[in-house]
């Protein structure tokens, strides 16, 4: 049903359709509407069947939802930032257990410093965790992935973080087709789990495993996720063909054929590397987008038949790896065959901080024109850098980067604002 | 054949053996029919009482839901000698996720039994004195205070056996551990305020608290029967001595568990909904000297010549066990 709608209401509504049995809620922003709204769903009957759990952590909030998976039941909860990496522990956990949980994660950035906005350093920080991980271009998109992670995992038996940008996605008012409690129950059959605790059929589920099979179990892990390649492709065509609407899938290719550069991405920042493809084909230019919408597993051969060719690459990233650069663009040079004097990083967008067309605008320019360095850091305030490492050297007891950060910058009332160097 | 004395009686105890009781009466354990949750064959060291007390903890729980229920473990010995794949001792449907989340996990599962309309099936959850009293705490408190439909079961013994004998926050003062070592001018386990999660339990008013040993296991039976007959959020917090981690032989681990409750160190008690509704009196007092003594953890209190050598320490310790005697009126009034 079409309507006006916040992105964690239709992202609640999704999930409230696809019936989860227990759901678990720890608040944190800015994952909290969603769980705010399943919770007055299951208060006012209209999500029948499910108990909602108000627990005291984010690790606790994962380990319900871990003993309710076990036990055969449809699990769901959600989190973001400092949550994502307090449940660290009980993320491998299901995972390694093979557990179907379905999580979203309302992607924030990951202190110090404390930052309550959006980047993607809680999704990177949990990359290994043998998670599937799936990135949402759109509201509708984060919507129409929740039927599909249920969907998928329980097929799988793997847990699916389903990542959406924090506040541009979660707080933001725009027009999603919210999926229809007819349309899941075409798409999403009852939950048939692999192990199940069962008084009629007693398993040790979760025992030790020594050296002779722990290489194993983990490969079987990885098998599971090559398979799931597939099933994520043959999933986000059924559910096109039950709702009539495309989301999903593995990569999405924006205008790349014939391109001589592609901007590739993870996320919201899609729609406006978009609008910038358009603007600088709009001037002639032979400019793509590539969004990785499934990030683990990674799907190596689709990135690399959408990247033939020889085009220059940007990879556009909301995280980094301290001491050594961008983490999605690894993957995409291990998909091209290893390091690429083709492919630049740009970092941008950290802790809220808005990618601006104007700045992607430039990032275009200069790649074309071979003026972007191997790692860039979109919009950096050289000066305040400059000042502070000078401050550093001149001081021993320099005190906190952060505040000097702002003060040297006259910030108070800066706000998250782009700032263009 | 044996030389051994037939005895009707349990020596030390007084209580009476089970074949001089009438059927009803007898223990789970005694039946033939038991559920024999945890089987022989497992890993434990000689003397375990974590492994005495988990057996007759989980067959008398099968037995009070007719073989419907399910376990959560924690991390620890208990998770650790009873499982390496493919060998588990359990029958009974196991999960072990991680050390710290137990409490969480037994209520995911009592919540996914409650929304899929199997009430009828109960969970048990069960973790040593570390998984309860430090690392799970913020989650068992918060299943206390939700009050969920979780019998939660804590086999103390005092310290992080599993991991070489290192200190939790249930080992008592004076207690030597590897991270507690006994030297220096104040040797073993400081002496500090305690954690005591059987009041910490109490103070979150869920329907029943106890505390049991494995020196009376009957008792141990009653109050899993007890616990089981009640909704809601239940703590049984279990006594059971460590042959390895306390210093003790193998054969002195029941004597030890009763001497813990017979000089007032370990009150055994049950509540419901945090008022003290019983305890068990101490039948024959003795000073905690008694309890020290055969156990290496506390040996240096004692001289070479087995006298007491720290009378300063042993006097504190003392003090604490006068301290819960009067507490709990273990002594009956008698005094």
């Amino acid at each position: 049903m079409l309507r006006q709608i916040e992105g964690s209401q239709a992202v609640a509504r999704v999930v409230a359709a696809c019936r989860p049995e227990v759901v678990c809620a720890y608040p944190i922003t800015p994952q909290t509407h969603i769980v705010e709204a399943i919770g007055a769903m299951v208060k006012s009957g209209e999500l029948p069947g499910c108990r909602f759990i108000n627990v005291e952590s984010e690790f606790s909030a994962l380990s319900v939802a871990i003993g309710a998976s076990a036990t055969g039941a449809r699990a769901y909860t959600a989190t973001a930032s400092q949550g994502l990496l307090f449940m660290m522990e009980a993320l491998y956990n299901a995972a390694g257990l093979g557990l179907p949980i379905v999580m979203t994660l309302a992607n924030r950035a990951v202190g110090a410093p404390i930052n309550i906005w959006n980047d993607h350093s809680d999704a990177m920080a949990a990359r290994d965790a043998g998670w599937i991980q799936l990135f949402a271009r759109s509201n509708q998109e984060a919507a129409d992935l929740h039927a599909q992670a249920f969907r998928l995992a329980e097929e799988v038996s793997l847990p699916v973080m389903v990542c959406m940008d924090g506040f541009i996605l979660t707080h933001a008012f725009e027009r999603v087709d919210v999926a229809t409690r007819e349309q899941i129950e075409a798409f999403l059959p009852p939950f048939e789990p692999r192990q199940v605790l069962d008084p009629a059929a007693p398993v040790s589920i979760g025992a030790m495993v020594g050296p002779e099979a722990f290489e194993e179990v983990r490969y079987l892990a990885h098998a599971r996720h090559l398979d799931a390649l597939g099933v994520i492709e043959s999933v986000a065509e059924e559910f096109a063909e039950v709702v009539g609407r495309k989301s999903g899938g593995l990569v999405a290719p924006y205008r790349t054929q014939d391109a001589e550069l592609v901007v590739i991405a993870l996320g919201s920042v899609l729609g406006t590397i978009h609008e910038v493809v358009d603007e600088a084909r709009d001037r002639g230019l032979r400019v793509g987008a590539l969004g990785v919408t499934t990030f683990r597993p990674f799907p190596l051969e689709a990135v690399r038949d959408a990247l033939a060719g020889d085009a220059r690459l940007v990879v556009l990233e909301k995280a980094f790896s301290s001491g050594f650069g961008g983490v999605l663009s690894t993957d995409i040079a291990m998909a091209l065959g290893g390091a690429t004097a083709r492919l630049s990083t740009v970092v941008g967008g950290l802790g809220g901080r808005a990618i601006t067309e104007t700045s992607l605008r430039r990032v275009v320019d200069d790649a074309l024109e071979g003026r972007l360095g191997r790692l860039e850091f979109l919009d950096l305030d050289r000066a305040a850098v400059e000042r502070e490492l000078a401050h550093m050297a001149g001081d021993r007891r320099s005190g906190p980067i952060a505040e000097n950060v702002l003060r040297a910058i006259g910030a108070g009332t800066a706000g998250i604002a782009g700032r263009r160097a | 054949m044996s030389g051994q004395p037939v005895r009707f009686f349990q020596v030390g105890s007084f209580a009476a053996g089970n074949r001089l009781l009438p059927p009803e009466l007898r223990s789970v354990q005694s039946d033939a029919t038991r559920a024999n949750a945890l089987t022989s064959g497992h890993r434990a060291c000689q003397g375990c009482g974590e492994a005495l007390g988990a057996r007759y903890v989980l067959d008398t729980a099968m037995r009070a839901t007719q073989g419907r229920l399910i376990a959560v473990n924690a991390t620890g010995c208990l998770e650790v000698f009873t499982t390496p794949y493919p060998q588990t001792s359990w029958r009974v449907p196991w999960l072990h996720s991680l050390f710290a989340n137990a409490a969480s996990v037994a209520t995911g599962v009592a919540s996914a039994l409650e929304a899929q309309g199997r009430s009828d099936v109960r969970v048990l959850a069960q973790a040593g004195d570390g998984g309860t009293v430090d690392i799970g705490f913020a989650a068992l408190s918060g299943l206390f205070e939700r009050n969920d439909d979780v019998l939660y079961v804590c086999y103390d013994n005092q310290a992080y056996m599993n991991t070489g004998v290192q200190r939790s926050g249930a080992t008592p003062p004076a207690a030597r551990t590897a991270t507690t070592e006994a030297v220096g001018p104040e040797p073993g386990n400081p002496f500090g305020q305690g954690k005591n999660l059987p009041l910490i339990a109490m103070a979150h008013g869920i329907p029943y608290v106890a505390t049991a040993t494995v020196a009376d296991l009957h008792d141990l039976e009653a109050k899993v029967f007890k616990a089981m007959s009640i909704h809601g959020a239940r703590y049984l917090h279990v006594l059971v001595p460590c042959p390895l981690g306390w210093g003790s032989a193998p054969a002195a681990t029941i004597e030890l568990a009763r001497l813990a409750k017979e000089t007032g160190l370990f009150a055994v008690f049950e509540s419901e909904h945090g008022e003290l509704t019983a305890s068990s009196p101490i039948r024959r007092p003795v000073p905690v000297e008694a309890y020290l003594r055969p156990q290496t953890r506390y040996r240096h209190l004692f001289d070479d010549a087995g006298e007491v050598g720290r009378p300063d320490v042993v006097a504190r310790l003392q003090a604490m066990a006068d301290a819960n005697i009067a507490r709990f009126d273990l002594l009956g009034g008698e005094r």
